[in-house]
């Protein structure tokens, strides 16, 4: 079983993290994952996206050209990669952000949350990412809560972070 | 064994290189590496180390010159455009026979270039670089764990053969991160070297460190003995992985990253039934020969594979020699071949087009 993910949206969003979230969460379930970034221009300012693969054998090419899931973060990004998620797969977007309508593919999951609303409600307008994260595990069965939360864990370097963090993923995984 | 972690390629190099008691590094930034110059000035000083930015990378590379001539182990990292900088100081380095590991995470070029990763820094890095008649050990790694476990080979080799080290990565391999585990942590005793220009205390001779021979057939002597050397180089420490040979009718030859990149391409080959296996250089001087040479003994063909426009491939010809065909495929200037353009490639050859 491999898990190809793709997640792009704006720098400042939160997707380098996301996907560190999803490859130690790979990792806590002892798969073979790797990180690959954008790095350059678009970071600074423009597109961010990143490239986590999660699989049971040994990871050949980090690059991934056709996902099992896309992020999408915002419609740019939407509208860039959501051709070349393969059948069955996953497509994820914010609803505050991206009119579910643009999504044009009829063969894939769809999971479209309000996540960037429900996070200023939180109070944590920079945690949609997580609400997103959240919701996604849920609805996919990616891991299990316990692995998600273990993989939460192991990727936020200052502690009192974990709290909120996991807080933003609970209500992604209730909706 | 220690707790898997992951890590960007460029801080596992930094964090190898210090484990490996590596306390001196001297460079200037430039992406895509700037993240080992960043982790290096945030641990050496605090290990009694020096990290020093350099106003250029001639100066770096002739810091780096100096402490290896005062018997220290020592690291510089740049990319593309400033590991040419540092060209003639490789070459005073090679020509006084010292130690030290030079890390290039390859851009495209030439120029400035841009700053996505390449490989088109093969010549540059395996057929002299610098002015003279030298060679540089030159390690490609194709895994985040592979940097770990090579750069502290890369120190030992430098020390062992007196000679500078190269590990030649890309801007992807620099960037991305992996679960990688480093082992227990080891007190690294650094060999006390009877060259090396540390003060005489008044006890013994003065050491000097020179490059420099006007008597022409002094200089060849020197340059002699370093070829006995090189020569003990090619005998022991060529290292290469063979993937799949087994039952393959074609190969393909590829380093680094793009190796990766091949291993899915050829994962899906295999699956339509064609037999390819795999052979990648991990040091690329001294160049595996003799792997390619027996493999093409019972292949149809070689398919080079690289980010650049074909440069390694003179190396894969020259240790074919004749015996079977061999065709290269790449993208250069920034741009990482897909798996499908490789298995594109390969049907390409095999279908003798």
């Amino acid at each position: 079983m491999t898990n190809e993910f793709v997640i792009a949206g704006f720098g400042g969003q939160g997707v380098l993290f996301m996907g560190k979230a999803l490859a130690y969460m790979g990792m806590a379930d002892e798969k073979n994952v790797s990180w690959l970034p954008s790095y350059g221009p678009e970071m600074r300012g423009g597109t961010a996206n990143c490239h986590v693969i999660v699989s049971d054998d040994p990871v050949a090419s980090p690059l991934i050209i056709n996902p099992t899931t896309l992020f999408a973060m915002n419609l740019p990004s939407l509208l860039k990669f959501q051709d070349s998620v393969v059948e069955g797969g996953y497509i994820v977007i914010d609803e505050t952000l991206i009119d579910p309508a643009e999504i044009t593919r009829k063969d894939v999951n769809v999971v479209a949350i309000p996540a960037a609303k429900i996070a200023e409600e939180m109070n944590a307008k920079k945690l949609a990412n997580m609400i997103l994260l959240g919701a996604y595990i849920k609805k996919s069965g990616f891991v299990s809560y316990e692995t998600m939360k273990k993989g939460i864990g192991k990727s936020i370097k200052k502690p009192e972070m974990f709290e909120i963090n996991m807080k933003a993923m609970d209500k992604g995984f209730e909706l | 064994m220690g707790e898997k972690v992951l890590m960007k390629g460029n801080e596992a190099i930094a964090e190898a290189a210090i484990r490996a008691g590596c306390k001196m590094f001297f460079g200037y930034p430039i992406t895509p590496q700037t993240e080992l110059a960043a982790y290096m000035a945030k641990r050496l000083p605090k290990i009694g180390g020096v990290f020093l930015q350099a106003e250029s990378e001639v100066a770096a590379i002739n810091m780096v010159y100096g402490a290896a001539s005062a018997g220290k182990r020592v690291l510089t990292s740049s990319s593309s455009p400033g590991v040419s900088l540092k060209q003639e100081g490789i070459s005073y380095i090679a020509g006084s026979d010292l130690p030290c590991v030079i890390i290039n995470i390859v851009r495209g070029g030439p120029g400035l270039g841009g700053i996505q990763p390449a490989q088109s820094d093969y010549f540059q890095a395996c057929k002299g670089g610098g002015h003279g008649d030298y060679h540089l050990i030159v390690l490609a790694p194709g895994s985040i764990q592979e940097i770990v476990d090579i750069t502290k080979d890369a120190f030992e080799l430098s020390e062992k053969y007196r000679m500078p080290v190269m590990i030649m990565g890309d801007g992807m391999l620099g960037q991305m991160m992996e679960p990688i585990e480093f082992g227990e942590e080891t007190e690294v005793v650094v060999p006390e070297r009877d060259y090396a220009t540390n003060g005489t205390q008044m006890k013994r001779p003065h050491n000097i460190i020179n490059s420099l021979y006007i008597e022409p057939s002094e200089l060849e002597k020197t340059v002699l003995e370093r070829y006995e050397r090189y020569k003990k180089v090619e005998e022991n420490e060529t290292r290469v992985e063979e993937y799949m040979l087994d039952d393959a009718e074609y190969v393909i030859a590829a380093y680094g990253t793009i190796a990766r990149v091949a291993k899915t391409a050829i994962a899906n080959l295999r699956k339509e039934g064609i037999k390819v296996g795999l052979i990648r250089p991990i040091t690329l001087w001294p160049f595996p020969s003799a792997s390619f040479a027996k493999a093409a003994d019972k292949v149809k063909g070689i398919l080079d594979v690289e980010m650049s426009m074909g440069q390694m491939v003179e190396d894969v010809r020259l240790s074919v020699n004749g015996k079977c065909p061999v065709e290269f495929f790449g993208r250069t200037g920034g741009v990482i071949p897909t798996p499908g353009e490789i298995c594109d490639a390969l049907k390409k050859m095999k279908e003798g087009k």
